[in-house]
């Protein structure tokens, strides 16, 4: 199935947990936040949260700013 | 009182005390090292970070600010940049907050023109009255403007955070009145947050009396950034201590500094 991922469309398994979106991109030690069609998905929920065909996955982390 | 004597001079932002009232950005930096380096030399202990969309497939292995930052020494302060609305605000907000295990403490801003970066006071109302609502502890930027900086603090805000001139510009405070007369109305801590260019820029805040000043451009533009984060340390320690000890009336004529009496020519 097709998702957005940061605004790219991304073929992924059907049913991808975002536990298993974040090891498949190699993220699974970053200190990051994820959003999915706009809404926080807090990471205590990464494994049971499935991912359905045109969701839009936003993978956010720190960076320098003032 | 003496120096030596005199009880610390702290002051709090969202019931956590602070020792330095320098707070600074990460970005514009040549690289981590020198954010670092630069962040050492200031005596920063709160540091305000963007959040930005992850490089997915690119050099996954990358140091993170917070990597060089830990939040474990640095009260982080995560920002809104680049929000021009009130949805976007509140969305970085809520990333901010997970990303960050739940420190609640975030540094708003809603911008309304990309030109001068100057703020969008209707819409940073409501972000902030939504986030307030949502148990953020809310640092706003805001114009020089008395009357907004008063309402923004009656809804809740932590601190007031009153931009000194437009965002990177330099300029040193343009309105030294109206920050004057915020810090004279506010019952919270006055930041100035935006448009300093120099270290005397920084005394001259501190001077009237604000609370404390946040910067980045200023020392991340500079030609050696690490020796311009040491000068604004001693600018704001400076500006702080004249405001403390209370500056001499300014009077129009002389007034001699040695003894009339006892001249024998």
């Amino acid at each position: 199935m097709q998702i957005i991922v940061n605004g790219t469309p991304t073929d992924v398994p059907e049913r991808l947990s975002m536990s298993g979106l974040i090891e498949q991109l190699g993220l699974s030690d970053r200190r990051l936040a994820v959003e999915v069609n706009r809404e926080l998905v807090p990471r205590s929920q990464f494994p049971e949260h499935e991912l359905r065909t045109g969701d839009s996955v936003e993978i956010i982390h720190a960076v320098g700013g003032g | 009182m003496t120096v030596a004597t005199r009880s610390p001079d702290r002051f709090s932002i969202a019931g956590r005390d602070y020792q330095s009232r320098l707070l600074v950005g990460t970005g514009k930096y040549k690289d981590l090292d020198e954010t670092a380096a630069a962040i050492e030399a200031s005596g920063a202990e709160i540091v305000t970070v963007a959040v930005r969309r992850t490089n997915i497939g690119q050099s996954p292995n990358e140091p993170n600010v917070l990597d060089v930052l830990p939040p474990s020494r640095y009260t982080i302060l995560p920002n809104t940049a680049g929000c021009y609305d009130v949805d976007s605000a509140v969305r970085t907000c809520r990333l901010a907050r997970e990303l960050l295990d739940g420190h609640n403490l975030v540094k708003l801003e809603v911008l309304g023109d990309e030109k001068t970066l100057f703020p969008d006071v209707v819409a940073t109302i409501s972000a902030a009255e939504e986030l307030i609502k949502d148990g953020f502890e809310v640092m706003v930027y805001t114009n020089d403007d008395p009357i907004i900086a008063k309402r923004l603090e009656e809804i809740g805000c932590c601190a007031v955070m009153p931009l000194a001139a437009p965002i990177g510009s330099g300029l040193g405070i343009r309105n030294r009145l109206n920050i004057l007369t915020i810090v004279e109305n506010a019952s919270v801590p006055v930041l100035v947050d935006a448009g300093v260019g120099t270290a005397s820029d920084a005394a001259i805040a501190m001077e009237l009396g604000c609370d404390g000043v946040l910067m980045n451009t200023a020392i991340a533009a500079a030609k050696d950034p690490v020796l311009m984060a040491s000068a604004m340390r001693k600018g704001i320690e400076a500006g702080r201590e004249a405001y403390l000890a209370g500056r001499m009336p300014a009077k129009r004529y002389a007034s001699a500094s040695s003894p009339i009496e006892g001249t024998f020519f």
